[in-house]
């Protein structure tokens, strides 16, 4: 049986002919292709998931762990902290963001984390299933095909786009790992994978355009931020998705939409670190200090 | 083993020590493979970085990376962090050099001169990829190109006839089987560097075998 899948079209084909789940396909041409098991795949996935929670858990340091570039740190702490009142996203997302902050220190510190589907990237997927996982009552296999289900999307925007800000920009990033996490969710909560294509479609194309322009050329500012609304924004997917609210723009599609867009953005928009966010005339004279302190 | 395919951990993955792939895991994996072909114990290595490593290397941890992989730590080792304090306390000085005028292929290339108490040196250029990969593209002032995906094993030699027949011979009558092999040299020089890269586990007395031949100076491996 053949499961390899090169486009969402292909996918979704496979899926409905044997009555699968993205996930379960996406396993299944892993299985074939490695020439792994599926239980060494299985523990593998295992292993990404805790260390992808051991990553979202900085919010529970008292003492910040200022980043390498000394730019981040103690952000999800503070979130951590805000009064219940004024956690206007509600609990889940408030978990979420609070989770991605914790990844993006977590990385810019040094910390161990999965780049999914880069180190830059890394908080949108695992705050965005782990925060669901916790608070929506789901069984742990389904946290394990969610993770799967990221993969496979993933996959689709790697292998016909591109997950890099330094060809595409941040959307390529930030935007990937927000259609991945997108998709995920909604496997995770019942969605069909029709349902899932239409809500990672949906997610990549509410980040179109978005720049790549971190300060200083770190891995910091405003990628820790970006790494937030990248889950809000597939919480905000999927949720539609479920509702039975369709994507017109196939995610095939919106794939090679999201690459022509990444290849029209100026090079200075494109992890060069001289445009954008990097160029903000007041984090200038801050930054000069900064670095003749290290 | 080399992939032809994008698998799922490709993409849900590497697990690695931030904050970033190609300036801390994939300078991390140069050092480390420098290590793996350096002879004895280093007690001073030098590190030269060109371009985008020589601009933001403090930031991304790219010299705490690289220290790790001289001391063997590969890029999800949480001790990469403290790297300039392991390395103290294994008798390794470090010293860091950053370069952005000179001229070089790769925005983020390194040099690693490794030296022993009694002399030994060698040069190892390394340029990171991204995404956590990496290729040597200079051993000494030799050119040479491999990535250590494969088992991978490298030859200096005299530049003389024969010397490239025993090599293949030695490996064919172990039964194994070469998947790449080249040779580099310089134009004017009397030595020559073989790499050959194997999907067969590649056992120390193959190093033995080849370090017998009389034109054969020295031989390193790296396995993954």
């Amino acid at each position: 049986m053949n499961y390899d899948f090169k486009s969402a079209k292909e996918l979704l084909t496979i899926c409905k002919i044997h009555e699968l789940s993205i996930s379960e396909v996406m396993l299944r041409r892993e299985v074939s292709l490695s020439g792994s098991s599926r239980n060494k795949i299985l523990e593998q996935i295992d292993r990404c998931l805790r260390v992808m929670d051991a990553s979202t858990n900085r919010f529970h340091d008292e003492d910040t762990v200022k980043s390498m570039g000394g730019l981040i740190g103690g952000e999800s702490r503070k979130l951590h902290n805000l009064e219940s009142d004024k956690a206007i996203c509600g609990s889940t997302l408030h978990k979420a963001i609070m989770a991605a902050l914790s990844v993006a220190e977590t990385n810019a510190s040094m910390g161990v984390i999965v780049a999914a589907p880069t180190a830059g990237s890394a908080g949108v997927v695992p705050a965005a299933i782990l925060s669901v996982y916790e608070d929506c009552d789901v069984e742990l296999d389904k946290l394990r095909m969610a993770l799967i289900n990221a993969g496979a999307i993933g996959y689709l925007c790697t292998m016909n786009g591109s997950v890099a800000g330094a060809e595409a920009g941040c959307q390529a990033e930030v935007g990937s790992a927000s259609a991945m996490a997108a998709s995920a969710l909604t496997e995770m909560l019942g969605g069909t994978p029709e349902q899932c294509c239409h809500a990672a479609s949906i997610a990549a194309s509410n980040l179109l355009g978005l720049v790549c322009d971190p300060v200083r050329g770190l891995v910091e500012v405003p990628c820790q931020t970006r790494n937030t609304i990248g889950v809000a924004n597939a919480f905000t997917a999927a949720e539609l998705a479920l509702a039975g609210i369709e994507s017109l723009v196939p995610l095939d599609e919106m794939i090679e939409i999201m690459t022509d867009v990444g290849k029209t953005l100026p090079e200075s928009l494109r992890e060069t670190g001289k445009g954008g966010c990097a160029c903000a005339p007041s984090l200038c004279p801050a930054l000069s200090g900064l670095s003749e302190k290290m | 083993m080399k992939k032809s395919y994008i698998g799922l951990f490709d993409v849900i993955g590497p697990v690695m020590v931030g904050p970033s792939s190609s300036h801390t895991s994939g300078a991390n994996y140069i050092a480390w493979m420098a290590r793996q072909i350096f002879t004895g114990t280093p007690s001073k290595v030098n590190f030269r970085l060109y371009r985008s490593f020589a601009d933001t290397y403090m930031g991304h941890g790219t010299d705490r990376a690289l220290i790790g992989g001289i001391l063997g730590y590969r890029s999800d080792d949480k001790r990469i962090r403290n790297a300039y304090q392991h390395a103290k306390e294994a008798g390794i000085k470090v010293e860091f050099r950053a370069d952005a005028a000179t001229e070089v292929n790769h925005p983020n290339t390194v040099d690693i001169v490794m030296q022993t108490e009694d002399g030994h040196k060698l040069l190892v250029r390394g340029e990171s990829l991204g995404g956590g990969r990496a290729r040597i593209t200079r051993l000494n002032d030799i050119d040479v190109e491999f990535t250590g995906e494969r088992g991978t094993i490298i030859i200096e030699q005299k530049d003389e006839p024969g010397v490239i027949a025993f090599i293949t011979n030695t490996f064919a009558k172990r039964g194994m089987n070469i998947a790449f092999m080249r040779v580099f040299r310089k134009e004017d020089g009397d030595l020559a560097i073989t790499v050959i890269e194997s999907d067969d586990f590649l056992p120390e007395e193959l190093k033995d075998e080849l370090l017998g031949y009389q034109a054969i100076l020295s031989v390193e491996m790296i396995e993954l």
